[in-house]
């Protein structure tokens, strides 16, 4: 696969039970190291490229999770990792849980597993980055189409 | 288990008890039994040795502090006001239910 | 006087793996107090027990907190054991004894690659976690699982783990000891590290008691309790110190889970060289009709685990007290006359897991 940028990514725990979020940082430590694909996980929405929620969004949480959605710069690409943040998984029946992540923001790429396992989650980014690339390749095509007349592009 | 059965009224005298022992508060808990009433559990422990303090209550009346004894129990406290609905009085630190700020008040009474 | 400010710290940190929230009451640099919030990770798992049966309570117990999951599933099962008078055959005490240490490495070597990265010190951090992808390795091998294993069962364990392969975990257990051993200098010898941590976050030993610590953050502070000593599952037949310093800053934290580490090390040795054969799991009948209270030394401190049952398929209740929860009063205590720059370390050196405080 081609990457045509290095993606950052950032990573919040909406409400999981760590596991997940163990293995997101596992993933970029040695072993399986997703960082040598140029990606850095960053702690800052506006230099994010990819968000990685883990966990079930509750009430409290839910406006953490929108608000850092809506600071990233587009386009951006959203990874649900984990059962908990594909759709509330154990915790579904529980009373402060409303449900997965795209309860509250769009979702691109839902990775599962109790806990996400680091190979499944390698595997749901690279499906994030080109998913990143096509959103990009959109956005030039509608703004070429949109200011027709400006000789400008991206 | 031996757990010694008390009232609202005299776990402070308990705890007084307990802080004079030098006794540490391990921790409050919460149990929603029969007919609404609820069962507060206080433990204590010393080295190799717990005590066990039991009373139940309706939810409704107020129960006392034991803030001011052992200060580490505010977080107890507003634990069982926020989950359960009981007011607790006199905390050192009262969050006025915003320690956990659910969705629902008072979810682990509710059917 | 200089002008005070709140600054709100949390819940997304570039630090923070978890949300935690505080509000930080500032006077120029200096924090003058400092206000925790939780309830961003609250899910309510305790109420669960009224749709899941005490069986079933055994995975969601395991996913309070993915990095003391084998703790949170051993202090269930334990106190519905107590409760159904079950005697646990000697192989499986010994296995659960193992697994423990082991997620007690695991979790020391995370929280230290954790403030390896919380003072800048990155490949430190890359080094440590490398490290522990070793431990994880056994875990999987043994049991599946690499975070979440569920293992634990009511009446012992899930499956056998053979003495070759025991044997073998020993031998990587030396050599990831003298990885650590390298890793420790680092931690405890260099300069810049000490600066960072020499004096930081000071807790003295009254203050500790007071505030009701437990776990490393206690004995850091000159206490020397571990519930490990109580001797609940073979932890009587081994031969341990309780690791402790009197200083009570971040940097006899870091000592004293750095030395925690050998430790376990040094109990799985033995548990592997005792270990009896025999049986893995007792037989379950019944329901469990009763209360108890179990209280174990997870690898953040003690934990307590209290159940309630009345003989029927649902428990009534299942209570939680973890660790950090003890542990967040005496945050607030270190935080206060600290300066901003240094939050987040003292906010990592309690090795705080919301996740488990939360439920």
């Amino acid at each position: 696969m081609k990457i045509s940028k290095s993606p950052w990514l950032l990573h919040y725990d909406a409400s999981s039970c760590n596991g997940c979020d163990i293995e997101v940082l596992a993933a970029t430590t040695p072993v399986y190291d997703i960082e040598r694909f140029g990606i850095i996980n960053t702690g800052n929405p506006k230099h994010a490229d990819i968000l990685v929620i883990t966990g079930g969004v509750n009430a409290q949480n839910a406006t953490v999770v929108k608000q850092i959605y809506s600071q990233m710069p587009d386009p951006k690409v959203v990874v649900a990792a984990g059962i908990c943040a594909c759709d509330g998984g154990i915790f579904k029946d529980c009373y402060n849980i409303l449900g997965g992540t795209d309860t509250v923001i769009p979702v691109d790429v839902y990775v599962p597993g109790c806990a996400v396992r680091p190979e499944a989650l390698i595997d749901g980014i690279s499906k994030a980055i080109a998913m990143l690339d096509e959103k990009k390749q959109a956005a030039i095509e509608h703004a070429s189409c949109q200011i027709h007349y400006e000789d400008k592009e991206d | 288990m031996n757990i010694k059965e008390v009232t609202a009224d005299t776990i402070l005298k308990e705890a007084q008890a307990m802080k004079i022992e030098k006794y540490r508060l391990i921790q409050i808990c919460a149990t929603k039994v029969e007919e609404g009433n609820i069962e507060l559990l206080y433990t204590f422990g010393d080295r190799n040795d717990e005590a066990h303090f039991r009373f139940v209550t309706d939810g409704k009346t107020p129960i006392p502090s034991i803030s001011h004894l052992y200060w580490p129990a505010f977080l107890y406290e507003n634990e069982i006001h926020d989950l359960y609905g009981i007011h607790v009085d006199n905390m050192v630190l009262d969050y006025r239910g915003g320690l956990y700020r659910t969705a629902e008040k008072a979810p682990m009474v509710k059917e | 006087m200089a002008t005070r400010s709140v600054v709100p710290f949390g819940p997304q940190h570039p630090v923070l793996p978890e949300p935690i929230h505080i509000d930080l009451v500032l006077e120029d640099e200096k924090v003058i107090e400092a206000i925790p919030s939780i309830g961003f990770i609250h899910r309510g798992l305790e109420k669960l027990v009224e749709k899941k049966d005490f069986q079933e309570m055994v995975y969601v117990a395991e996913r309070i907190c993915g990095i003391c999951s084998f703790g949170h599933g051993y202090g269930y099962v334990d106190a519905i054991e107590h409760i159904m008078s079950i005697e646990v055959p000697e192989r499986a005490k010994y296995l659960r004894m193992i697994l423990f240490e082991l997620s007690r490495l695991h979790s020391h070597l995370l929280w230290l690659g954790l403030l390896a990265d919380a003072f800048g010190f990155e490949s430190l951090f890359m080094d440590t976690w490398r490290i522990r992808e070793g431990i994880l390795d056994m875990f999987e091998e043994s049991t599946g699982g690499r975070v979440i294993f569920s293992i634990n069962k009511v009446g012992g364990v899930r499956r056998d783990i053979p003495d070759e392969m025991l044997k073998r975990f020993v031998k990587k257990l030396d050599e990831i000891e003298s990885e650590v051993g390298v890793a420790a200098r680092a931690f405890l010898e260099d300069s810049a590290v000490k600066t960072r941590l020499c004096g930081i976050g000071k807790l003295t030993a009254r203050e500790a008691e007071e505030l009701g610590c437990c776990g490393p953050m206690l004995r850091a502070s000159g206490i020397r309790r571990d519930t490990r000593k109580l001797g609940y599952l073979a932890y009587d037949d081994i031969d341990f110190d309780i690791i402790a310093s009197d200083v009570g800053d971040s940097y006899a934290r870091t000592e004293v889970r750095l030395g925690e580490i050998f430790q376990s090390i040094d109990i799985i040795r033995q548990a592997v060289s005792k270990l009896p054969g025999g049986e893995t799991e007792a037989p379950v009948k019944g329901f469990p009709d009763g209360e108890y209270m179990t209280r174990i030394e997870q690898p953040r401190g003690e934990a307590c685990y209290y159940v309630k049952a009345n003989g029927k398929k649902f428990i009534q209740r299942m209570r939680v007290r973890t660790p950090t929860f003890a542990n967040i009063p005496a945050l607030t205590k270190i935080l206060q006359g600290c300066d901003m720059a240094d939050v987040p370390i003292m906010v990592v050196t309690i090795d705080p897991c919301i996740s488990c405080t939360e439920r």
